[in-house]
């Protein structure tokens, strides 16, 4: 970090101590996964400072952003719209749950076998240890499964009264559709009374357009790894789309723009990170929240290359385009709504449109196989897993089913498994 | 030329030579808290000119000694196929992790299960459950003969299944019907792994449990069909991994 935050942290009631810890272990982490690998595109520097600066610059910003009275909105799930935020100038922020933080003062309110990105949640608001939370102004969950919806009951005392939960319908026919438009509608005058701002068609086409924008930059990532080899490392990639929860929008897709020109070059060039040939492997499942890499730095130390993420920190979040078309604010929020609609997680019921996406996603990434990644008793995903493998054997594609926490001592088991799994899919443990 | 498999698993380590396709050596000692020096005793008296290591610990030779590794995985299913040509199920109970594998009929992997970590369902609740009850690990299948309707182990966790052994102790039954219990636990938690397979004969049974007679007799009460345990079954992955130490000197 290039200065010290030390004053700032104290004033967002940070404890000190433990978060110069969190932030040392992390620091190490980076450097063992990230910046040991080899033939990184130089566009990464961008989000080795951004990782750098993780809770300090990124923070400082936001407070600048709250002293214009811009309101801010943290998050935790991809269904919540952020064209709306950012239509009434708020800044979209999603909130820390990707490491094994505070699980012990968690574990005061809610089970031990609740699921690790719960825990983590929690754990970083009791112990101290997220700047982001501390700095919005409100906190919106939804509805996606039992053990969060019921965890935001909780986590609304501890914040004080943040919590604002949008109702995710089950089912996808028309009542549904006609609830989630009432929720996304209730949410924006959720937004107009904190910010006491009235929605305009300008701004929303403002908003849209770059929320937009950055889904396209993504698109254009996942697209450039379909390449053999691939001029990014799944790592690397899983890294950008973790950022892209907490940066700051337009600064952002410029950046990932600038680096998938990079790839580009790197592509026509024929310069990859692992050799042509090397294994391909698609992750599916549950999210991945920054600084959660285990699964990809165990695949790719075993010398294979993940190639997309079908997950909510990947494909998910950025795969649906909003039809912008829209000249109302009224017809711009269902439009909206519908876009959020068409997100394919495994909350629904039922969910065959996952199934497609996964296929879709193999065959266009050219992947050799898939690990299904379900996080602890993240029961909707553990249990689609077969239905992922039913749908994966009958083309043809070799599958591992992973269940796992955010915790390392199961790292070698995992990696065995993972080394029996590539020398299965007959590339060899070592590329 | 001699050709060496090791198999560095987390109770003990197995090490086989081959001179040929021929079986001139098996040693098998207790891993303990410094592998790799057991792994130098174990080379010494007979270093091989090719090595391949395989197990729980073969990070340690590749990182230390530059060895080849394959996964335990790849290595018992080539052992397996070995002394069992129609090889096409492997259950696999050793120390700490218990794995299910298909095969196609040229023996490659089609598929595999492995326990999550967790040690309900290998060898190391064998073991505890072994001397709670005051028996030696290696007799303990021969003492699970009677089978009492009632008495059952319900705890798939090793710390809870303790606890449910210590009250069947306290409320007066027989240790032998306990057993029964204890055995009959392991084999329902392991065919949940076998279920999720393709099972096709021959199902061969490798690992340190093998040599417990009791379990094999319950895979194939379970399974209805013949389930195959090699005299051996210590030493199928460390044999695999000398076999493939073996396949890839010719490719060379």
């Amino acid at each position: 970090m290039t200065k010290d935050y030390k004053q700032m942290w104290n004033s967002l009631d940070i404890n000190l101590g433990a978060h110069d810890g969190l932030l040392a272990v992390l620091s190490d982490a980076y450097q063992n996964i990230y910046l040991s690998q080899h033939n990184r595109p130089e566009g990464m520097k961008y989000f080795d400072f951004v990782i750098s600066e993780v809770h300090g610059l990124r923070i400082e910003e936001i407070l600048e952003a709250k002293k214009e009275k811009r309101k801010v909105i943290g998050t935790f799930c991809v269904y919540v719209p952020e064209e709306l935020i950012l239509a009434l100038d708020g800044v979209c922020i999603g909130l820390c749950a990707g490491a094994d933080v505070g699980s012990d003062e968690a574990e005061k309110f809610v089970p031990r076998n609740t699921c690790a990105l719960i825990k983590a949640f929690m754990g970083f608001k009791l112990a101290g240890l997220c700047p982001y939370i501390q700095t919005t102004d409100l906190i919106v969950g939804e509805t996606t499964c039992d053990g969060k919806k019921k965890a935001y009951e909780i986590f609304d005392e501890i914040t004080g009264g943040k919590m604002y939960v949008m109702e995710i319908p089950n089912m996808k026919g028309e009542d549904g559709r006609m609830l989630w438009r009432n929720e996304v509608k209730r949410f924006a005058k959720k937004l107009e009374a904190i910010t006491g701002k009235k929605i305009s068609l300008e701004k929303l086409n403002e908003a849209s357009k770059i929320v937009n924008d950055r889904r396209k930059a993504l698109q254009r990532l996942s697209l450039l790894r379909s390449f053999d080899p691939s001029p990014i490392s799944g790592l690397d990639a899983l890294l950008i789309n973790q950022v892209s929860f907490y940066d700051d929008p337009v600064r952002f897709t410029a950046k990932v723009n600038e680096l998938c020109d990079e790839l580009d070059e790197r592509i026509k060039d024929g310069t990859g990170v692992s050799e042509k040939g090397s294994p391909r492997i698609l992750v599916s499942g549950s999210p991945m929240a920054v600084p959660n890499w285990k699964l990809h730095a165990i695949i790719e130390g075993s010398g294979a290359t993940v190639v997309g993420e079908e997950s909510c920190v990947g494909e998910r979040n950025f795969g649906a385009i909003l039809d912008d078309g829209f000249s109302s604010v009224e017809q711009g929020i269902e439009k909206i709504a519908d876009r959020y609609m068409n997100i394919h997680c495994a909350c629904f019921t039922p969910n065959d449109e996952r199934l497609k996406d996964i296929m879709d996603m193999s065959q266009r990434l050219k992947a050799d196989g898939a690990i299904h990644y379900a996080i602890q008793f993240c029961t909707p995903y553990m249990v689609e897993a077969s239905k992922a493998k039913k749908a994966l054997d009958k083309k043809g594609i070799p599958f591992l089913r992973i269940e796992t926490d955010y915790s390392t001592e199961d790292m070698g088991q995992l990696k065995t498994r993972i080394d029996a799994f590539l020398e299965m899919i007959g590339k060899g443990v070592r590329a | 030329m001699k050709i060496g498999g090791i198999d560095i698993g987390s109770r003990y380590i197995k090490y086989v030579l081959l001179e040929g396709t021929r079986l001139i050596d098996f040693q098998r000692r207790e891993t303990g808290y410094n592998p790799l020096s057991v792994c130098g005793e174990l080379l010494e008296g007979s270093k091989p000119e090719k090595l391949v290591a395989t197990g729980y610990g073969r990070y340690l030779l590749e990182v230390f000694e530059n060895t080849e590794t394959i996964t335990e995985i790849k290595a018992v299913a080539r052992g397996a196929k070995a002394v069992f040509p129609k090889t096409r199920t492997i259950i696999d109970i050793g120390g700490q992790d218990t794995k299910v594998i298909s095969l196609n009929d040229k023996g490659a992997v089609l598929h595999f299960e492995m326990n999550d970590r967790c040690a309900a369902g290998t060898g190391k609740f064998l073991e505890i459950m072994a001397r709670t009850l005051g028996y030696d690990l290696e007799v303990f299948g021969k003492y699970c003969h009677e089978k009492i309707a009632g008495i059952k182990i319900n705890s798939l966790c090793t710390v809870f299944a303790e606890s449910e052994v210590i009250g069947l102790i306290t409320k007066g039954e027989k240790r032998e019907a306990i057993t029964h219990a204890l055995h009959d636990s392991i084999v329902s938690r392991v065919m949940s792994l076998i279920k999720r397979v393709d099972i096709q004969d021959d199902v061969i049974f490798t690992g340190g449990c093998a040599k417990n007679s009791c379990l094999k007799r319950m895979f194939e009460e379970r399974l209805q069909r013949k389930v195959y345990v090699h005299d051996n079954p210590y030493l199928q992955a460390a044999h695999g991994a000398a076999l493939h130490a073996m396949d890839s000197s010719y490719k060379q």
